[in-house]
């Protein structure tokens, strides 16, 4: 990997000297060697648990391959991924995923936004404020998504019981379709509004107090400041919590896997459930395959965008 | 709950406040933000207390109609039942709850010993295309893990690493490996690299005044990795439902999920195991709070 090329120096000094001292070279083809020896095993083991599966899903998706039925893998070229791009099935899930990543995204940012702006507000009890909200965020989806099954029972949940204390009727949750879908995004909602709060929060208290006061001395209205001044300031880091949600949300899987399991129907079944069932239930492992590169596809899409605001942010 | 979240979201911030008499303005406002804040954090917390009550309840309370939110009998029933089987031997879930310990400690070293050189190389020396390396290292931790979990089985069938602890302590090694990396490039970036070329000047190897002088440095840094690292093994369930499936292998998740396979379901007992299993990591979060913003957006958000 690093042949030992002579290395031409920049530094003026060795450059009048006709050959640069010993100790000096040796030392930068030290480093050199020393940045290979400390990165390749890291890089190995990725290239080992997520380059070559996902190279050998690349493989799979072109052939008809089933991991159950085995025997050789016939190649159909790019049959499973017309077969996927054209198939009503696919939409109907691709929509679901987007109005669940959209809604979920979008009421977390407005909540978690609210949250953290009123917190940054109060001078006393920030930390333990902060501290708070953000238990949801800890804790595992298996643990959150069993918890509100729970709280979410058409019979004995805590939900339906509050809603009938104040004369409301029962809404059977998790197993009606229309409701199904939305309580996935509460969930979700819950479970991660306190990881838009943090972002938010760092950037909120981050903004130069300076700029108010002059704001104030201008006799500027609260809403003029916020604005322009907090607004603004901001925005930059809200918008990669957001991606960074967007990219989750799109991924998510465990909490549809325990809370729903894809139904009622197919209501709540987001493309990475969709991929699931082909894979582990239908036992169609190209087809699977070629699901999963096309979600690769746009999650790698989406990395970039989430990398190169990241890269303004910190120049910026 | 949906309910009273509308109103919060429909109720921004500075919206109609044009205050009426400005002396009352100000503190009237005040006022409606400490509602607006304790009501939220009501909403936000109330699952979690409703968890812990749960735990805590006689079975005929748990499932009583309407719910019972204070007058209920406590017992520890449900909290001796994660750990002790009905026939007084160690449970399945006590042994699942080893499962992770073994399995999220033993990839966070992994990772950590893999990614902490790795980041110190990243942040010290000109790497060749350094920034499409770091990409493609962080890219490979927002795989969605369904799409993962299926070469990555099919892998573990030829080799025998299907439903084995190594299994599982290899895939989350690597995915911790660009967390690892990521988080520390932050830390090793903030020590400066004089220290080092002065410990070089004074005759050490380049390798020496990383180990002496930088290293030492660093190890606050290195434990708040290593503790995020582990809160995301500990929580992982995705790998962990799809490569492991015998009771002496399976990790805390899906033993937990386990639970409500059956035909009636011992809510007490989901919620003293959850209580249990969330405990350690609401501990290990708190301890690492100076640097959660950076942690939970894999060390790419700094603040």
């Amino acid at each position: 990997m690093s042949d030992p090329v002579p290395l031409t120096t920049d530094d003026p000094g060795q450059v009048a000297s006709a050959t640069p001292p010993a100790p000096g070279r040796s030392r930068r083809l030290g480093d050199r060697g020393l940045a290979v020896a400390f990165i390749s095993p890291a890089l190995l083991l990725l290239l080992a648990m997520s380059v070559f599966p996902l190279l050998w899903a690349l493989y799979l998706s072109f052939t008809d391959y089933s991991a159950t039925r085995g025997g050789p893998a016939n190649f159909v070229g790019f049959g499973n991924y017309t077969a996927i791009l054209t198939s009503a099935q696919v939409h109907a899930r691709a929509l679901t995923t987007l109005v669940y990543v959209v809604g979920a995204v979008s009421l977390q940012t407005g909540l978690g936004f609210t949250i953290a702006y009123l917190i940054s507000r109060r001078t006393h009890g920030r930390g333990a404020l902060t501290t708070l909200f953000l238990v949801p965020m800890m804790l595992s989806p298996v643990v959150v998504g069993l918890f509100w099954r729970f709280m979410l029972d058409a019979q004995f949940g805590v939900i339906n019981s509050m809603l009938g204390s104040v004369g409301l009727g029962q809404v059977e949750w998790l197993t009606r379709q229309r409701t199904a879908l939305v309580s996935l995004i509460v969930v979700d909602t819950w479970q991660w509004t306190p990881f838009i709060m943090l972002i938010a929060l760092a950037g909120l208290t981050a903004v130069p107090k300076y700029l108010y006061e002059a704001a104030s001395i201008d006799r500027a209205s609260e809403w003029f400041r916020f604005r322009t001044i907090t607004l603004p300031l901001v925005w930059p880091l809200l918008l990669i919590a957001v991606l960074f949600r967007a990219i989750e949300a799109f991924r998510l899987f465990d909490l549809v896997y325990i809370l729903t399991s894809g139904g009622p129907g197919v209501s709540t079944e987001t493309l990475s459930f969709h991929v699931y069932k082909v894979a582990f239930l239908g036992f169609n492992t190209g087809t699977a395959s070629a699901y999963g590169i096309l979600m690769v596809l746009v999650v790698v899409v989406l990395t970039q965008l989430y990398l190169r605001y990241l890269n303004k942010l910190k120049e910026g | 709950m949906a309910v009273s979240v509308d109103e919060a979201v429909s109720t921004g911030p500075a919206r109609d406040r044009t205050p009426p008499a400005r002396r009352f303005g100000g503190r009237g406002r005040s006022a409606l933000e400490i509602v607006l804040l304790a009501l939220l954090a009501v909403v936000m917390l109330f699952p979690v207390l409703w968890m812990i009550e749960t735990s805590i309840k006689e079975n005929r309370d748990v499932y009583a109609i309407p719910a019972k939110f204070f007058d209920f009998d406590v017992t520890m029933d449900h909290f001796r039942d994660v750990f002790v089987a009905p026939d007084g031997g160690r449970s399945a879930l006590s042994v699942a709850f080893l499962n992770s310990v073994v399995v999220a400690g033993v990839s966070t070293l992994l990772a950590t010993v893999l990614g902490v050189p790795a980041a110190w190389a990243y942040s010290r020396f000109g790497v060749k295309a350094k920034k499409d390396q770091l990409f493609f290292i962080l890219s490979t931790r927002f795989m969605p893990p369904v799409v993962v979990v299926i070469p990555i089985f099919l892998m573990y069938r030829q080799v025998g690493l299907i439903d084995s602890k190594l299994g599982l302590i290899l895939i989350y090694a690597a995915f911790n490996v660009p967390f690892t990396i990521w988080m520390m490039k932050g830390f090793v970036d903030e020590v400066p690299a004089e220290y080092e070329d002065a410990a070089m000047l004074d005759g050490y190897t380049r390798l020496q005044a990383f180990w002496k002088f930088t290293l030492p440095l660093l190890v606050p840094g290195i434990a708040a990795t290593a503790v995020f690292a582990l809160i995301f093994s500990w929580n992982e369930f995705v790998f962990a439902i799809f490569l492991t499936s015998s009771d002496g292998v399976r990790t805390a998740p899906p033993a937990i999920a386990g639970l409500i396979g059956g035909t009636t379901v011992d809510w007490g007992l989901v919620a003293a195991a959850s209580v249990v299993f969330a405990l350690p990591v609401l501990v290990f979060a708190y301890l690492v709070r100076k640097h959660l913003v950076a942690g939970v957006t894999l060390g790419a958000v700094r603040r």
